[in-house]
């Protein structure tokens, strides 16, 4: 099988055109993901090799064509729908947690909806509360919805040919500073050698992608090449973390995170999402829960987006976003905190 | 116009005997548990008592809107219902115990008991319904979408009431729907209640078949509850679908003579109405014109009748003998 470098986004286009190929019943349709390619170039050139009907522009009517894609499951057909920014879900949000999600579990198993909804998520580029949310960990919340958050190009390949195979609806968000596109400043991490041939990975296996013994980052997304880059720096001052790369949220890798935190005792969660109610606390409870069998050596933190929107001025984003030194900066602390004698 | 076929018209009467006996079967079992009040507990009614649990919506009065559109269906047809499900599931052909069964919480029910009676689901004959609001066109449509694209020669049906009118998702579908020249019927059910607002305090235009043609799609009105009158109507709609001739909306005015639910004091509603709406049943009006046309006799209309009633008893039967879900199911079937 050969390889060559591809961005985050060609991988996405090319596992979608693979498995178009295979299965005459995957179509496509969403908001500019026709002539332009999509808006984060995830549907780039494929209406070239398939054609309008199956590479489908839809008028900006997400209830219509989010719900148009849950009935075309039931019906015997694969789609995948493109909703542009994650962000815009709300004007939709009935279709997708009140029919997508729940259908199967009302049938009793018997209806499938194998829809994939793809969507970009993320903010770093000043475009403000709107348009920067990452919003995974509201989905993850709703049974009944997977939910796939790539950080890399080889990832996203296998996890997009799993997500399309799979018989289930699957949220698959994509983060755009990681996407490799021309437009925006992008982590040279997130572009992969990918193997040419179609291949999948399962959902439900967190990697990690870096091994340390002193501190452990759960992390995803982009925030997976913050972490990396601030494990460099550690690494210099004698820290090595550990980086375990979730993948997906919904099945969750919980055994992966638990062996990790037993290892280095110490855990500090990475997200981009939203603090309060979300990924953080759903991993510290986690690892709260097996406090029998875990010994930390420091009190679990976490760093994620403080209950605010997200902001437009290059003097406010970086402030609620975790940066690279600020994830350094916990690690530190981490190592040198301790925790209080039990009484 | 099209008449039914006497076979046709035969199978419109028995399939609306049917859903009226079911659902007066329904609203008495619905009642077990829940009355006389429970004055301990300081309750009139105990929603959640007796064999059928939570809100529970008829459709008595309805029967036309779902017989004259189904008649031109089949099984590879879809049909999308509303949270008043009864009429379009009995017409589209689903099977009275296994719904029975659902509307009990059984595990033999069409969803194992996990949906109730407004999410029944019954892939093989291509039903489903949904408890939102204007919710059944967007699946519609991707189930005529689906057909379209794989040449299947299927038509999707969305039944919604009135009220749904005022929905976004009526106004994107309708949308789509021209646009994609998809095989989809729309079928607005007006009975004049978005449960207790009139549809002249809630929509600016008399006629939804009107906000049909801004889309570019042929509105159609039927003004009287009358099932050969829908099934005249919705026969060119199905037929123009079928043939790529792409969307059509039909809009039925139809009669309801429940309250929006069982147990609803319909304060909004003079207790003259329903009285007054009920001289003109639709099932004795159909009746009355079969027997002119010396189709039904009271041989016949006896027959049927007898045969509604038991296959009704045999569902309610089916039902109450059957077994609720094991505890741990409750944790199954979140994915397929």
């Amino acid at each position: 099988m050969t390889q060559r470098k591809l961005t985050m986004a060609q991988a996405i286009a090319e596992a979608i055109g693979q498995e178009m190929e295979r299965d005459p019943r995957v179509f496509a349709m969403g908001e500019d993901i026709g002539i332009y390619g999509g808006i984060f170039s995830a549907t780039s050139g494929l209406l070239e090799r398939f054609g309008p009907e199956r590479i489908r522009d839809t008028p900006i009517s997400e209830t219509a064509f989010i719900g148009a894609a849950t009935g075309a499951a039931a019906a015997g057909m694969r789609p995948i729908a493109e909703l542009m920014f994650v962000d815009f879900f709300g004007v939709c949000m009935d279709q997708i947690y009140n029919h997508l999600a729940k259908n199967t579990y009302m049938s009793g198993g018997a209806l499938k909806l194998p829809v994939v909804l793809t969507t970009a998520i993320g903010g770093g580029y000043g475009d403000a509360a709107q348009h920067s949310q990452c919003l995974y960990s509201t989905f993850a919340h709703m049974p009944g919805l997977k939910v796939v958050v790539p950080s890399n190009a080889y990832d996203a390949k296998g996890l997009m040919i799993q997500a399309i195979r799979d018989d289930n609806p699957v949220l698959y968000m994509f983060h755009k500073g990681i996407m490799g596109l021309p437009w925006m400043q992008y982590h040279e991490g997130a572009t992969t050698e990918v193997p040419t041939d179609a291949y999948t990975l399962p959902f439900g296996q967190a990697a990690v992608v870096r091994e340390g013994r002193h501190v452990t980052i759960v992390t995803l997304s982009q925030m997976v090449h913050k972490a990396m880059l601030a494990a460099r720096t550690l690494a210099a001052e004698g820290i090595e973390v550990e980086i375990i790369d979730l993948r997906t949220l919904v099945p969750l890798d919980t055994a992966t995170v638990l062996r990790s935190v037993a290892k280095t005792g110490r855990l500090l969660v990475v997200d981009e999402d939203y603090l309060n109610f979300g990924l953080s606390g759903e991993i510290a409870a986690v690892v709260a829960e097996h406090l029998d069998d875990i010994e930390l050596k420091a009190p679990v933190r976490r760093l994620g987006v403080p209950a605010v929107p997200i902001p437009y001025s290059p003097a406010l984003e970086p402030q609620v976003i975790p940066s690279i030194n600020r994830i350094a900066e916990v690690c530190r602390a981490l190592v040198d905190a301790k925790l209080k004698a039990a009484a | 116009m099209t008449q039914p076929d006497p076979d046709k018209m035969l199978w419109m009467y028995e399939t609306m005997l049917v859903i009226r006996h079911y659902e007066e079967t329904l609203a008495q079992v619905y009642l077990e548990g829940k009355l006389p009040p429970n004055i301990q507990k300081g309750l009139a009614f105990d929603i959640a008592s007796g064999p059928v649990p939570g809100e529970m919506h008829l459709s008595a009065g309805q029967e036309p809107v779902a017989v004259g559109v189904c008649a031109h269906l089949t099984d590879a047809d879809t049909v999308v219902g509303t949270h008043r499900p009864h009429h379009f599931a009995i017409a589209k052909g689903v099977p009275l115990p296994q719904m029975t069964a659902e509307i009990f919480g059984k595990v033999t029910g069409l969803g194992r008991g996990k949906g109730g009676h407004m999410h029944l689901f019954d892939l093989p004959h291509r039903f489903s319904c949904s408890g939102i609001v204007g919710a059944s066109m967007p699946p519609a449509c991707g189930a005529a979408l689906a057909a379209k694209m794989t040449g299947s020669g299927a038509v999707a049906v969305a039944f919604f009431g009135e009220g749904a009118a005022n929905q976004g998702a009526f106004h994107e579908s309708l949308n789509l729907a021209a646009l994609w020249m998809l095989p989809v019927v729309f079928v607005c059910e007006d009975n004049r209640w978005a449960i207790s607002v009139a549809k002249e305090k809630a929509t600016s235009v008399a006629s939804n078949a009107r906000r049909a043609v801004a889309y570019g799609i042929e509105g159609v009105e039927v003004d009287h509850n009358d099932a050969l009158a829908v099934f005249q109507a919705a026969g060119p709609a199905i037929r123009k679908a079928r043939e790529g001739g792409g969307p059509t909306l039909i809009e039925v005015k139809t009669d309801r003579y429940m309250g929006h639910f069982q147990g609803d004091a319909e304060v909004y509603r003079s207790k003259a109405e329903v009285p007054s709406l009920r001289q003109h049943d639709p099932i004795r009006v159909l009746e009355a014109s079969m027997r002119r046309q010396g189709d039904l006799d009271d041989v016949a209309v006896e027959r049927l009748r007898t045969r509604a009633q038991a296959q009704v008893t045999t569902a309610f039967e089916f039902a109450r003998a059957s077994a609720y879900p094991a505890a741990e199911e409750a944790l199954q079937h979140v994915f397929a």
